[in-house]
């Protein structure tokens, strides 16, 4: 059997009032995008816990886009305001922990920009698809299982 | 648990591009799923019947549907379990027609697709906990802060619906700005002619409770369920005794120390006074820092002849609390003033011309009252020096106004078409005279209001000069007018007699300060900030709380009276229900695990984070810690995500919920 061709899987963060409701305009527009990214809907990117995104990773997520409001349109006026000042700050730490920080993906999608979201989830699957599987921590894994059967 | 998996077709829109058949029954076998099925139209009629069926037959206690958008249909299925005695938010929707089937095209990615979207969906549910919609009294009365047009608009209307309503005006008389105006645009009518029947109208409406001379000292609570402390400041008058006969007014040897404001400073008035002679209430208020008691402890004159014994000099300002269903702020506007600014300052201000120091260098208000028949001069147009007529007068648009670099960006929308009214005003009073108006553009969009500008301009022969001024200066008994024809493309002198500069509208210093008691956001200007510029205008991002007038923008009188309308007609929504009702998904702090850092109070944009006293049997203090107002918040969940100890959870997106949707993904 030939090797498979690699799919990169992307968890997207997004929040309820724009980049949802602007993935759901890019469906009733009808706009193809592949089918490599699997949304979770929070109220707002301020709910968003750094811990999640590395979750998403643990759980064999190849990469992770995180969507919400334009700066100043915050459904909630500030969360994402606040959600990118942590964001800014994570992405230092995500290198310490060992995952790639140019596999975290930020993103301003409002509900109107159906389009814009089609560009950003495409272009997201392409970076992760060239940047290929992330395997950092099932590596980890099979090496701890590794070391328990010595 | 037992989930009840639902998988729609939609008619083609899903089961074209993915196999929904293949989907139910991938999921009848994963774990936690009693039942699993697929049909045509899950949203019609038959297709909630088999829900309700499974959910009695299966003792399901949980539902996951697969069709579209939640925007779309969530309420429609949850509504259906309730029906059936599953608990509303223990449905959760898996977006399959536009996250999926209308994306893409390739059937089997399609179908491994929507089958892990329920998959997710399946085991967020596992999560989630029977909620209860969060129950709320409403208290039925309005309070309305501010009583110019605007705030007497609100209150009548509300009141004359058959609520109760509190109206607080920091001035010793309701009536705002417009009791000062001449005349109206573009009717010409008599501004007081129309205002005080309202005025008196708020007076005696047995709904309304009318606090002038008060402030709004403290706001707590939250949408029907405020409570709001008034500062009643000490007239010095017994409000209950005086008769306003005015006295007191006429006797009071202090006439020229203090300057009036009701006439923009260009007469005096004595320490006991009432603003004007139509004032509601006709009460007057002795102003302690010029009244001669006060300095020597002599004088008491107006108390010798009050026959009421209505003076008391010992006053004190008094407290008054209310509770309160729905605020709506109507602080208005003050007029920029644009003397030179202190070094420092952070508007320049327009120093060169000369507005302060030379003294018939004069603003649109006090135009305003010298063109009022009830003004200064009853009408004739004599210009503040020398009581003489000027022959000839200048008008400045845009001072301050669309000018960064000295004043504001914003237009201040009025100016445009007051300065047309004073040149008619003065060109209907001063048949010879000669009336120029210096213009950046003319923004005159209103019913009738161009219309207006061209009879300005073509029946009374203002003259209209495009172009900007650059300094104003006093020669030979003349104020020189330099300025710039940018038509004509050249420079421009006038020796005017008169100069009146249409200064920006600016809101009142205390709006800021109001906006902070109501936790309402304001913009860098201090104008008081809508939740949403198209769809919600007067409401604010705090609920309960309302928006109207100048105290949003600059607007003149139709535009804020019908806003005000609007304001009333929001706080009568909210009083149409003794009960309002609200989504449960909010903020909740567990008590044992919380360190007490507040760190989620300094995130949340809501001010919905209260400190807690925990304490033992005895009383003792044992620790603080945060505690959500679910009447405040609107969960976002910014507080969950900031807690370090995570002691905050989001009700209906808590931590486990979502990490069950993102290991559901392992798989995938």
């Amino acid at each position: 059997m030939a090797e498979e061709k690699f799919e990169p899987k992307v968890v997207a963060f997004v929040c309820n009032w724009c980049t949802y409701t602007g993935a759901d305009l890019a469906g009733t527009s009808r706009l193809k995008q592949e089918p490599n990214a699997r949304l979770i809907r929070v109220p707002c990117t301020g709910r968003i816990d750094p811990v999640f995104v590395i979750k998403a990773f643990e759980s064999g997520a190849d990469g992770v886009l995180i969507s919400g409001c334009h700066p100043g349109d915050c459904h909630y006026n500030t969360g994402n305001f606040h959600a990118r000042r942590r964001w800014t700050f994570f992405k230092e730490l995500l290198n310490f922990v060992g995952i790639d920080s140019t596999r975290l993906h930020f993103s301003w999608v409002s509900a109107s920009e159906g389009k814009k979201w089609v560009d950003v989830v495409n272009g997201v699957i392409d970076t992760v698809r060239e940047q290929g599987p992330f395997l950092k921590y099932k590596e980890i894994k099979e090496h701890d299982f590794q070391e328990i059967e010595n | 648990m037992k989930i009840g998996v639902f998988v729609c077709y939609c008619g083609e829109n899903i089961g074209r591009t993915v196999d929904c058949a293949a989907v139910a029954k991938e999921l009848s076998a994963y774990p936690g799923v009693a039942h699993a099925e697929a049909y045509k139209y899950m949203c019609s009629d038959p297709g909630q019947n088999l829900i309700k069926q499974a959910i009695k037959e299966k003792n399901l206690d949980a539902v996951v549907v697969g069709s579209c958008s939640p925007h779309m249909h969530e309420k429609t299925f949850r509504k259906a379990c309730a029906s059936a005695g599953v608990n509303p938010y223990m449905v959760e929707i898996a977006n399959l027609r536009e996250h999926c089937s209308w994306i893409h095209d390739d059937i089997p990615s399609a179908t491994a697709k929507a089958i892990d979207l329920v998959r997710i969906a399946v085991e967020k549910v596992k999560y989630n906990e029977p909620l209860q919609t969060i129950q709320v009294p409403v208290t039925k009365r309005a309070l309305v802060i501010g009583g110019g047009i605007a705030g007497i608009q609100s209150a009548l209307d509300i009141a004359n619906a058959g609520f109760p309503v509190v109206l607080v005006e920091k001035e010793p008389s309701i009536g705002g700005h417009m009791s000062q105006l001449s005349e109206t645009f573009p009717t010409l009518d008599c501004s007081q002619c129309i205002l005080t029947p309202r005025m008196v109208e708020v007076y005696q409406h047995s709904n309304i409770t009318l606090l002038t001379y008060s402030e709004v000292e403290k706001v707590e609570g939250f949408i029907g369920n405020f409570k709001v402390t008034v500062r009643k400041k000490a007239r010095s008058v017994k409000d209950e005794v005086c008769t306003g006969c005015g006295l007191c007014v006429q006797n009071c040897p202090i006439k020229k120390k203090a300057q009036s404001e009701f006439d923009e400073s260009l007469t005096t008035r004595p320490a006991i006074y009432v603003p004007f002679p139509q004032a509601v209430p006709n009460i007057p208020v002795i102003d302690r820092s010029v009244c001669t008691y006060y300095k020597t402890g002599k004088c008491q004159m107006c108390k010798k002849v009050c026959g009421r014994e209505a003076i008391d000099f010992e006053q004190q300002d008094t407290f008054l609390t209310f509770d309160i269903g729905a605020i709506i702020a109507a602080t208005g506007y003050k007029l920029y003033k644009i003397d030179k600014k202190p070094e420092g300052h952070i508007y320049k201000g327009y120093g060169e011309y000369g507005y302060g120091e030379l003294k018939d260098v004069i603003d649109g208000l006090q135009f305003e009252r010298i063109a009022s028949a009830s003004g200064p001069t009853s009408g004739e147009i004599l210009r503040p020096s020398d009581k003489k007529e000027p022959k000839k007068v200048v008008f400045v648009q845009c001072v301050g106004s669309r000018d960064e670099s000295k004043g504001f960006s914003y237009c201040s929308k009025i100016c445009c078409m007051y300065t047309a009214k004073h040149a008619m005003l003065y060109k209907h009073k001063v048949h010879d005279g000669e009336a120029y108006v210096f213009y950046m553009d003319i923004r005159s969009n209103g019913k009738g209001y161009d219309e207006f500008v061209r009879r300005a301009i073509e029946e009374d022969g203002v003259k209209y000069i495009r172009g900007r001024v650059s300094k104003i200066y006093e020669e030979n008994g003349k104020y020189i007018v330099k300025g710039e024809d940018t038509i004509a493309g050249v420079r421009m002198e006038i020796d005017a007699d008169m100069v009146v500069l249409a200064t920006a509208m600016i809101p009142q210093p205390e709006n800021s300060k109001v906006a902070q008691l109501l936790g309402i956001p304001y913009d860098k200007h201090g104008f008081m900030q809508e939740v949403h510029p198209k769809l919600r205008p007067v409401e604010t991002s705090t609920g309960g709380i309302f928006l109207a007038g100048a105290c949003h923008s600059p607007r003149d009188i139709p535009e804020s009276v019908a806003m005000a309308s609007a304001a009333a007609a929001k706080a009568m929504v909210l009083f149409g229900s003794d009960i309002l009702e609200r989504e449960p998904v909010v903020a909740k702090v567990e008590a044992s695990t919380c360190a007490g850092c507040f760190y989620c109070q300094k995130v949340c944009a809501y001010s919905a984070i209260e400190r807690k006293e925990i304490r033992d049997r005895q009383g003792n203090l044992i620790k603080v810690v945060a505690y959500v107002n679910a009447g405040l918040c609107q969960g976002c969940g910014t507080c969950n995500a900031t807690c370090p100890s995570k002691s905050v959870e989001l009700i209906g997106f808590r931590d486990e919920q979502i990490f069950a949707e993102i290991q559901s993904l392992s798989g995938f």
